[in-house]
């Protein structure tokens, strides 16, 4: 039986900004269900003992002093950017006009 | 623009609806660097020029957390009498928006570092409101966008955006309330006393200059209504990036006032996000964004889970430095001040600069006169705040001397403290350049009073026959003639003398 619904894959897809066509949904949704699937199998293994482990390495505390560096060379950066102004990233209108 | 909104009279609002607020406020950490790589966390510096692969969220790139803004969001949590979390993690808040290089917001989700804990809040009656504290969490700030185009250099009607990074990946820590019951009429006034006390304390605890009009504190406040305090929550609002004290206390007001008009005409709250407009003193609803408010938040997998060694905790709590409130009660009893006194002096924003003062030379007292008196009317009347003034506790100490000293007296101080304000140079150069000094040889001052008692012989008499009573005629003539130069205790000693020769 299926957990994920096709609809509940392309509201995701579109959430992630990801521009699926009907067949790449219908069999994503398929693919994706097998592994909701085999982590629902997981969940029923662990137990209120078992933490949930975000990563596989046993570290905690990975700390860096509050030294500053050099920042990157910003022409070079606004270079690599589709657009830009005086010494800004430009970006496309982000609002329509106001309803 | 906007359509007139219906408003209830906000006293009547108040008398019909319970009100419930709840507090966001964002500090920004006085770090050197960014919450997650080395660029440099300053202020004003040219655009996009503090900024590092991580904070431009280019691919590849790996941040690493930065041990003082964890140091700094430790002490927030105890000093808000938090529990600091065995073991915490930070989550990606996935969204898309230009300020957002990356895509995502690194900061804390159901693991916050520091949780359950409270505050008391000072009202300007001395009525003491404690807001419980849900929790404080680490994460980092936006860029900022600036919008080219349209009329208003608002993002409605702009033709396209500027982006600048060097905000980016700013440590914050966000502090979360627990709903705040029970205020009642005066929850506008406890909104801004507590986003105030909050701004007290990270100045307090050293971990930011937390400066409002710099942005560095930030406060999005929710507001609720419901008929009584036994009815469930209302629906709420969330009026966001409200960045003054007075705003603070305006927009609950505001929403107050819009909620419960929304209620009478049988209509029910939208729950969404509102804009503040300074300007107008209104908020305006925000866009809807159903889908966008699914943030799929997950543990962020290039961030190692941060565990704080309880020494190290200990360590934190053992050095926090003493707290605004506990501060006050100790200068209250080391001044001398009534409780009203002490109040005044909190309320008008003069704790520091009469501690300052009173450490250049002067007495609590003559500090307190002259902060709370002449200084406290000149700011008033140029509406601005007392420490913003052209003078420093160290020039009150300095004026303050001349008059212990007997060079000037009182009246000879206010006019140089003018002098100080007007920029004429410190106290003692005003009363050089002005001329102000007490006449203190007796020469000037003999013949001022011969001419007083030749002028007013009737007074005379009375004097030489033992009536004290209208020797203060004669002290004020003499005052007039010398412009308010002369010591008034020594006039009177030299009249006495002279209507007894």
């Amino acid at each position: 039986m299926s957990s994920l619904s096709r609809d509940e894959v392309a509201r995701v897809a579109g959430l992630a900004r990801i521009d699926l066509t009907d067949a790449e949904l219908d069999r994503l949704a398929g693919e994706l269900d097998v592994i909701v699937e085999s982590i629902a199998r997981v969940s029923e293994i662990a137990t209120p003992e078992v933490p949930a482990t975000s990563h596989p390495l046993p570290l905690s505390n990975v700390f860096r002093a509050d030294e500053p560096v050099a920042g990157v060379d910003r022409d070079a950066v606004l270079a690599a950017a589709p657009a830009a102004e005086d010494g800004k990233f430009l970006v496309p209108q982000i609002l329509g006009e106001e309803a | 623009m906007s359509a007139l909104v219906d408003l209830v009279d906000y006293d009547e609002a108040v008398s019909r609806f319970d009100p419930v607020i709840g507090i966001e406020v964002h500090v920004e950490l006085g770090t050197r660097t960014k919450m997650f790589d080395g660029a440099p966390a300053g202020f004003g510096e040219e655009a996009n020029t503090s900024v590092t692969p991580v904070s431009l969220g280019l691919p590849g790139a790996l941040p690493v957390v930065n041990e003082k803004a964890v140091e700094y969001a430790i002490r927030i949590g105890l000093a808000l009498n938090c529990s600091i979390a065995e073991s915490c993690r930070f989550a990606r808040k996935n969204y898309f928006y230009p300020d957002v290089p990356k895509n995502f917001q690194t900061s804390q989700y159901d693991e916050p570092i520091a949780y359950d804990g409270w505050v008391d809040v000072e009202l300007e009656d001395g009525t003491v409101f404690r807001v419980d504290i849900e929790r404080a969490h680490m994460e980092e700030d936006a860029g900022k966008n600036t919008h080219v185009g349209g009329a208003t250099g608002r993002i409605q009607g702009a033709e396209y955006s500027l982006v600048d990074y060097n905000r980016a990946g700013i440590p914050l820590v966000e502090i979360v309330t627990r709903p705040i019951l029970g205020a009642g009429e005066r929850a506008p006034e406890v909104a801004r006393a507590y986003v105030q006390t909050l701004r007290d304390l990270f100045r307090a605890l050293e971990v930011s200059e937390a400066r409002m009009e710099r942005g560095n504190v930030r406060a999005d406040v929710n507001v609720s209504l419901r008929p009584t305090s036994a009815d469930p929550l209302g629906t709420r609002t969330e009026t966001k990036n409200v960045n003054s004290f007075r705003s603070v206390e305006r927009s609950v007001r505001y929403e107050i006032s819009r909620q419960a008009a929304v209620l009478d005409s049988g209509a029910t709250v939208t729950q969404e996000t509102r804009h503040w407009h300074e300007d107008t003193g209104t908020t305006t609803s925000g866009r809807l964004k159903s889908d966008a408010e699914d943030y799929r938040y997950f543990p962020e997998p290039d961030l190692a889970p941060i565990v704080p060694d309880r020494a190290w905790v200990e360590e934190i709590r053992a050095a926090l430095p003493e707290l605004p409130a506990a501060r006050r009660r100790r200068l209250q009893g080391e001044w001398g001040y009534a409780d009203a006194e002490m109040r005044d002096v909190v309320n008008a924003g003069a704790v520091e600069l009469i501690e300052a003062t009173v450490a250049a030379g002067a007495s609590p007292a003559a500090a307190r006169k002259w902060w709370m008196g002449e200084l406290a009317r000149t700011a008033k009347e140029q509406d601005v705040e007392l420490a913003d003034l052209p003078i420093t506790p160290a020039q009150i100490g300095e004026l303050q001397a001349l008059v212990d000293a007997g060079r000037i007296n009182d009246k000879l101080a206010r006019q140089v403290l003018a002098g100080v304000l007007a920029g004429e140079g410190d106290p003692e150069a005003v009363v050089v350049a002005r001329g102000l000094e007490v006449v203190s040889d007796d020469g000037p001052l003999l013949a001022a009073i011969d001419e007083a008692l030749a002028a007013q012989p009737d007074v005379a008499e009375k004097i030489r026959s033992g009536n004290l009573g209208p020797v203060g005629a004669i002290i004020g003539a003499v005052m007039k003639a010398t412009r308010g130069q002369a010591d008034a205790g020594r006039v009177r000693e030299l009249v006495l003398e002279r209507v007894q020769a």
